[in-house]
């Protein structure tokens, strides 16, 4: 789970990282109201979306006076961000936030994950940094470099000071943030903390310019004081409801709504849709816990989107996940609702045939197919012609 | 022959008295498999499914002899299970948990390392040689003895390889399903180096898909030696959107390099033979086999 900058920052100052002055805004009056309070030359209006590659859609800007920052965050708050790690139709902007803009003599990109070949925790660094340089990592993989940190403070301090050196980055007041940075990332059971950037200002303090944290929603068990902020900027409100019904739901584009029960099938199924000219409305994952009720939800967020035209049911049954659990599910949602829409069903694996017979029986609009390239262009040619 | 498991290993079942763990083991007795032990602290000294019960996990194999264990115990307690089981120095460990916080992970990690203990999981559908032992949550209805070795990120996409390849008379050797999350135990490499090493085994699938290291760790691991059996490759994820997490944990990308593109790249230059998709695993394993 994605925290916005706003949220990062305040966890990461709570560590003794140091961050610019700043203030959250959620109406444009307020922006130029909070810039009294920062008391900044020149300032800076950041969209909060809990996703990254902001910098290049145009939400972060610069403003010279609090009349300026007004109209920028205007123009943001309400909008609709669209960024590489969005979806097409992009995040809706609720808050910015207003920072003192800093003069930067260094700049540089650091972040901590946990490195799965051995489990320790590692941080990333590179001298470059700022906005584009995500993309420009990716592109060459030697700009980031990795150091693996064994999690024992003193030897940690000794091997980040030399790492970091490399860098130019030999200050202890610098190294001493990225240790706080190091307890807020082991302390919060966070996934990644990326500082990018980490920057030494012209008065001469590093400071993180901005910051990007994921906390593992599979640890917010134990972390009591996150409840409020996974309510309001967790997941889209589908996606937390399927949640809630042990289904994995991520909304996409297309028309073909799609039934899957395990990650990989379902990568798979949306591979081959989109293969056959198709698009698919949505990738879902039914997770083995679920019962037919939570399958139920998870159809009905289906019948719901009147953008969905058709849906492919693909299930390979097995563990707790039997076909006829699935087809119940998919009775029970469809008893429940007007809209009935056709069903291509590819059931295979634990009680396949009694699936196929429990939706035959509830008289639910199906078309059964053994074979997935056959159902996956069937489903393909029905959702297109609904879309018509 | 197979790897990890066979008829000689003997299981106990770490929270065998919960709904999964009862489930689970229940169909594996009936699969035939040696189960010889239940473990749930403060249970000690019953049975459950005419198994007998213990406080913990050094008990049950100082009593029953218990080489491989089966974790199915709830999230905020896996890891602690998980490293009981690795302290005892039991062989093989399956944790089918799913969910399991990423930093708790962490310590387990650190138990493995130095300890002879092969972990597999967690969020994984565990083991299955056919025909000898089940460790796991998968369905063995299809499941075929042969001469095949599938390794695998995926529970249903191994379901669906196997049961087709089954279809085709294509036995299997063992499955081993490595897990869904970021972090775990036994990998792609380390199934890859057993299989080599497998007389009973002719040939390995791999089931990858987006995010993590698995696929590329594998293409190097299989470019450094000569692997003497044919591998065939399957990633998926090909068209999923980037930055978004789809299932599994570990299939969120977090810095770029680990793409399906990339990934079955650097396989096929390491000789793995690409299935296009899901559907194409079995015709691929045919043509290897020829």
């Amino acid at each position: 789970m994605l925290l916005s900058e706003f949220k990062s920052k305040e966890l990461l100052a709570q560590y003794g990282v140091a961050v610019p002055r700043g203030r959250l805004a959620r109406t444009a009056e307020q922006a130029e109201e909070r810039c009294a309070e920062i008391a900044a030359t020149k300032y800076v209006v950041k969209a909060q979306i809990a996703a990254g590659g902001r910098g290049l859609a145009g939400g972060i800007r610069f403003a010279a006076t609090p009349s300026s920052v007004h109209d920028e965050a205007a123009k943001m708050l309400g909008s609709k961000l669209v960024t590489e790690q969005t979806t097409a139709e992009g995040e809706t902007v609720h808050a910015v936030y207003i920072e003192a803009a800093l003069t930067l003599k260094n700049q540089c990109y650091v972040a901590l994950a946990l490195d799965p070949d051995s489990g320790n925790p590692m941080l990333l660094a590179s001298s470059e940094g700022g906005v584009e340089f995500e993309q420009r990592a990716r592109m060459d993989e030697d700009a980031v470099r990795t150091l693996v940190l064994s999690g024992d403070g003193e030897a940690d301090r000794s091997s980040l000071a030399e790492f970091l050196g490399g860098f130019g980055i030999a200050e202890a007041p610098a190294i001493d943030q990225i240790v706080a940075a190091q307890r807020a990332f082991v302390e919060n059971d966070m996934t990644l903390l990326e500082i990018n950037t980490f920057a030494l200002t012209a008065d001469g303090d590093w400071v993180a310019i901005d910051a990007k944290v994921a906390l593992d929603q599979n640890a917010l068990f134990r972390h009591p004081e996150f409840d409020s902020i996974v309510e309001d900027q967790g997941l889209a409100s589908a996606e937390q409801e399927a949640q809630k019904s042990n289904i994995n739901f991520v909304k996409l584009s297309g028309n073909l709504g799609v039934i899957v029960n395990g990650a990989g099938l379902g990568l798979a199924t949306n591979d081959m849709i989109i293969d056959a000219n198709g698009q698919p409305a949505n990738f879902m994952d039914i997770r083995t816990t679920a019962t037919s009720f939570d399958i139920a939800k998870g159809v009905e967020i289906l019948l719901k989107d009147k953008t969905v035209k058709a849906i492919l049911l693909n299930v390979h049954g097995g563990g707790m996940t039997v076909c006829d659990t699935v087809a119940e599910g998919l009775t029970f949602a469809y008893s429940r609702n007007q809209r009935k829409l056709p069903v291509i069903a590819r059931l295979a694996g634990q009680n396949a045939d009694w699936g196929v017979q429990i939706l035959r029986d509830r008289k639910v609009p199906v078309e059964v197919f053994h074979d997935m390239p056959r159902a996956v262009a069937r489903a393909v040619e029905l959702a297109g012609k609904g879309a018509r | 022959m197979a790897i990890l498991v066979d008829k000689n290993t003997r299981v106990m079942v770490q929270g065998m008295t919960g709904r999964a763990g009862t489930f689970y083991t229940d169909l594996a007795l009936r699969y035939g498999s040696a189960y010889v032990a239940g473990v749930r602290p403060g249970r000690g000294g019953t049975r459950h499914l005419g198994l007998p019960m213990f406080h913990t996990v050094a008990e049950a194999v100082a009593e029953t002899q218990a080489n491989a264990s089966l974790v199915v115990v709830p999230a905020p307690r896996a890891a602690d299970a998980m490293i009981e089981a690795i302290e005892a120095k039991i062989g093989v460990v399956v944790c089918i948990t799913e969910r399991v916080p990423q930093h708790d992970m962490v310590r387990v990690k650190r138990a493995l390392a130095g300890s002879d203990t092969v972990l597999i999981g967690p969020n994984s559908q565990g083991i299955l040689t056919p025909d000898q032992c089940k460790i796991g949550v998968m369905p063995t209805k299809d499941a075929r003895a042969g001469r095949i070795g599938i390794a695998s990120r995926s529970a249903s996409l191994t379901s669906e390889v196997l049961a087709n390849c089954s279809a085709a008379k294509i036995g299997q050797s063992t499955t081993v399903g490595v897990g869904g999350d970021v972090l775990h135990g036994i990998g792609f490499q380390g199934c890859l180096e057993r299989f080599r090493d497998d007389p009973d085994t002719d040939a390995v699938v791999l089931i990858g898909e987006i995010g993590g290291r698995e696929e590329e760790n594998a293409a190097a691991y299989l470019a450094s030696v000569d692997y003497g059996k044919p591998v065939i490759g399957l990633v998926v994820g090909r068209h999923a959107p980037k930055g978004r997490r789809m299932g599994h944990a570990g299939t969120l990308s977090v810095f770029g390099h680990d793409s399906a593109d990339e990934k079955i790249e650097q396989l096929s230059a390491a000789g793995v033979l690409i299935a296009e998709d899901a559907s194409t695993v079995v015709e691929t394993v045919i043509g290897a086999l020829k």
